[in-house]
């Protein structure tokens, strides 16, 4: 089958979607972005592809036994096999780090405790991965990292193998395994995940699983077509013109989730974009942060480690607040201060929050008048967009500014410039499959 | 075309009238550092209304400020300069014009061919549009203890020059700044010489407006923004009224007509550039601390700049004007009020939307500075208002003159290359694709 790719190569994550011929999604796939931007935006695209296959795979199953039950068991059992092969890569690096020269006077007493540490990650593993588990994150260095540490925490030895020594093994080898390619695609994972999955299931329905599986697997997905964006974009092996701004694609992207978007705001983890779209989604006007990261994502991620929360904790914390102080700076690096300064002046954290998400959004605010205001729908994409508090606030000073607009945001919005990557791709091979028929007539 | 080393790893290929510039500028700091041993009396003043052809009247020469500045940025020794006016405390939000300038002038003043510049002997403030300059001379007046004289130049908030304006601007001319020249050099004031460098004037004016003009050419022989710049050295600096400044821009004209015939594009430091794809209007000057690297942003995407604002700060001569001998103090005093840092924020709209619409420009894009708030202030409604008379697409960007802390290469990259896709998505017809699922 037909399909065509975006990509989006982001300061925190890589995403990666697939369209079908007829322009539906037919794979999403996310990874967090390290150093390699060649890697991450391989893993993105794996996992897109792998995603594709479920929904071939869900295609495939009769209607009537519980299709989404079964798809959701198998992909759970393949996410397992993933984790498992990463988890021995990361194994052997901490071996390989262990043996390192300023490691020789502890290895022999070290080396047991690293591999009952492993043991233990693997057989928790399955715990991790069951029908709709709730975890904080899907990337491999956020859950073997948290696995890791409070394993690692109970089986340290003070005078041998102590914590931090362990921590330090695991940072070297997580860096290996995000820059080492692992097979992680449908091929080679789907057989041992679904015969963990068949191995508690009734006999008489195997035979279905087994032929819908194959019929994903058998089914030849043909990438007619890619197109790559975001910061890393100019690291994607594609030709230039296959090579879209971010700002188009989220414009793009943010008019087919909702057609009926006028203004799209942005919010990445190192810059703010106010987009201004029209009826087919081309972008008319843009404005966005210079030269500072200020009020973006990343000051958010600044502001947990300082307070030592998960990102995803803030913006409950800060719902949770009656008043909101008064913050104007959104400077990143002054961030740490004001916040302490905060706290010192007797403050509550939810208080300060709540006055730290108010002022993210007064300063997208501004980039927002700058692009020609906010037009009736508003679209809010970006990951800030998933952060209750900064909606919040979002709507409250639209509303004092502009009146009633609908503000839309998708659960998928941070697929949002891969989605319009993706329909770059697929209405450039529509325009040239069409050129190349008009030259034939002629 | 012959390649010359610069700053940059590459060798930067140069057109000849390139490499006679050059000499022309080289002449003059040369000019200006033997000053003391020649007894030559140096009068600092800024390119806006700038009266080269008066001073030189007296046998003096003129200092430019801003253009010692944006020779220090274009060497990278701009962000050291500016380091050292801060310290001295000037705040990081002033013109970066004026810190390059107290900064090179406390590292010893030497000039861009490594000699000494001298210090002025006296500061000619012959245009006040400009709040910043008259600051500017303030502290400069304290630094060296020499003489000042204010030209006071009515702003064109109207739209235009009354004949009540211009009266204003000569008799200023006759009662304060001429005599002050006089008594600066000791030479009396020969309206005849005047009137033979104001003919000179014309015709460079007239050359330099055919080369402006090319641009209408398509592909475009010239880029009007990044090349221009070259083109506006020497009657922005001390050249305007002389012969050599004469020679130099009926050199450049054939060179340019040559192209023309030839229906080659523009020449820059990359090479000629071969594709244009996009043909843009540009307004505010360009970042001189990384001008090539900014210009290739250009040139990557195959756009060239085939008008500009910045290039007529120092007289609007593609409007019409020129020095007249028959009316040397009024042309002069006309030109001081016609420079484009003179105009309201609706002349400004009415010159960017012709330009857009004379030079079927694709779109116009605004290089807005950072620590110029005088020239920036207005300019988003300008852009919008651009945008309505035209229909084009305009753009914006921000950098600054010579601060290098303010150019942010991967944020400018990233919207030039988003702003002319956006025009390149306008150009092109689009397949439907609404109603893909959230």
């Amino acid at each position: 089958m037909k399909t065509y790719l975006g990509i989006d190569l982001g300061s925190t994550t890589s995403k990666a979607v697939i369209l079908d011929e007829k322009g539906e999604i037919l794979g999403k796939g996310i990874t967090n972005s390290r150093s390699n931007y060649e890697m991450a935006s391989s893993v993105a695209r794996t996992e897109a592809y792998v995603n594709a296959k479920f929904t071939l795979f869900r295609r495939a199953l009769p209607t009537g036994v519980g299709a989404e039950q079964l798809a959701e068991d198998l992909e759970q059992s393949f996410r397992l096999e993933q984790y498992l092969a990463q988890l021995r890569l990361l194994e052997r690096f901490a071996g390989e780090a262990l043996d390192g020269t300023r490691y020789a006077l502890v290895r022999a007493e070290a080396k047991p405790r690293l591999a009952g540490v492993f043991q233990q990650m693997r057989d928790e593993s399955s715990t991790l991965f069951r029908r709709a588990s709730r975890r904080k994150s899907d990337f491999f260095r956020d859950l073997a990292g948290s696995s890791f540490q409070h394993i690692a925490e109970k089986l340290a030895d003070p005078q041998t193998a102590n914590f931090s020594m362990m921590l330090s093994l695991f940072d070297k080898a997580i860096l290996k395994v995000e820059n080492e390619p692992v097979e992680l695609g449908f091929d080679a994972n789907i057989d041992a995940a679904l015969e963990r999955v068949l191995a508690g299931a009734p006999a008489g329905s195997r035979e279905i699983w087994r032929d819908a599986a194959q019929t994903a697997r058998s089914t030849v997905i043909e990438e007619v077509r890619g197109v790559g964006t975001g910061y890393g974009r100019a690291r994607l092996p594609f030709p230039k013109d296959r090579i879209r701004s971010e700002i188009l694609c989220h414009g793009l992207g943010a008019h087919a989730m909702f057609p009926n978007t006028k203004t799209v705001l942005d919010i990445g983890g190192q810059d703010t974009k106010a987009i201004q779209v029209d009826p087919e989604g081309i972008v008319t006007s843009f404005q966005m942060n210079d030269r500072c990261a200020a009020g973006c994502g990343r000051y958010l991620g600044y502001i947990a480690d300082e307070m030592n929360l998960g990102l995803h904790e803030l913006g409950p914390l800060a719902q949770t607040s009656k008043r909101t102080v008064r913050i104007s700076s959104t400077c990143t690096v002054f961030a740490g201060a004001e916040l302490r300064d905060r706290l010192t002046l007797g403050e509550k954290r939810e208080d300060i929050l709540a006055g730290l998400h108010r002022a993210i959004i007064l300063r997208a605010m501004s980039l927002l008048a700058r692009s020609g205001g906010i037009e009736d729908e508003f679209t809010f994409t970006g990951g800030v967009a998933n952060n209750p508090a900064a909606v919040d606030a979002l709507k409250l000073l639209v509303k004092e500014n502009y009146g009633e607009r609908k503000l839309n945001i998708s659960p998928g919005s941070i697929y949002t410039g891969a989605l319009g990557a993706a329909l770059f791709a697929r209405r450039d091979a529509i325009a040239a499959e069409l050129q190349t028929a008009q030259e034939a007539a002629a | 075309m012959t390649p010359t080393a610069s700053a940059d790893a590459m060798p930067s290929l140069k057109d000849d009238s390139m490499l006679r510039q050059k000499e022309l500028i080289g002449s003059y700091y040369k000019r200006l550092a033997d000053a003391p041993k020649t007894n030559t009396k140096t009068v600092a003043t800024f390119v806006p209304g700038n009266l080269t052809e008066l001073i030189s009247c007296f046998g003096t020469v003129p200092i430019l400020p801003e253009i010692n500045a944006l020779q220090s940025g274009m060497r990278k020794l701009s962000g050291n300069y500016i380091a050292e006016a801060e310290r001295q405390g000037h705040s990081e939000d002033v013109c970066t014009y004026v810190k390059c300038d107290i900064g090179m002038s406390e590292a010893g003043n030497i000039g861009p061919t490594g000699e000494k510049l001298p210090n002025p002997d006296l500061l000619l403030l012959s245009y006040t549009g400009c709040f910043t300059f008259m600051k500017w001379f303030e502290l400069l007046r304290e630094r060296y203890g020499c003489p000042s004289t204010m030209l006071h130049v009515p702003y064109q908030g109207r739209g235009e020059i009354t004949p009540e304006m211009k009266r204003y601007v000569v008799e200023q001319l006759e009662r304060v700044v001429i005599p002050d020249l006089e008594k600066l050099s000791g030479a009396r004031f020969d309206i005849d010489l005047l009137r033979e460098k104001l003919a000179l004037s014309a015709k460079a004016e007239d050359d330099l407006v055919y080369v402006w003009e090319s641009a209408k050419n398509r592909p475009s022989p010239i880029d009007g923004y990044f090349g221009g710049v070259y083109y506006i050295g020497p009657i922005f600096t001390a050249f305007r009224g002389s012969q050599e400044g004469c020679d130099y821009y009926a050199m450049l004209r054939r060179e340019i007509e040559e192209r023309v015939r030839e229906k080659r594009g523009p020449m820059t430091p990359e090479g000629e550039m071969t594709t244009e794809k996009f043909r843009l209007v540009v307004e505010g000057p360009p970042n001189w601390t990384s001008f090539r690297e900014f210009w290739k942003m250009f040139t990557d995407e195959g756009a060239v700049v085939v008008a500009s604002t910045y290039t007529k700060v120092g007289g609007l001569y593609d409007r019409g004007f020129r020095h007249d001998p028959k009316d040397p103090l009024g042309s002069l005093a006309e030109y001081c009020m016609g420079c484009y840092t003179n105009l309201s924020l609706p002349e400004r709209v009415k010159f960017i939307a012709k330009y857009v619409e004379d030079y079927q420009a694709d779109g116009f894009l605004i290089n807005s500075v950072k620590s110029c708030a005088s020239f920036s202030a207005g300019q988003l409604p300008i852009l919008r208002e651009v945008e309505r008379l035209t229909g084009r697409t305009g753009g914006f960007i921000e950098s600054d003159l010579v601060d290098p802390r303010y150019f942010s290469a991967a944020n400018i990259k990233n919207r030039i290359e988003s702003y002319l896709q956006m025009v390149e998505q306008k150009r092109t017809a689009c397949v439907n694709v609404a109603g893909v699922g959230a």
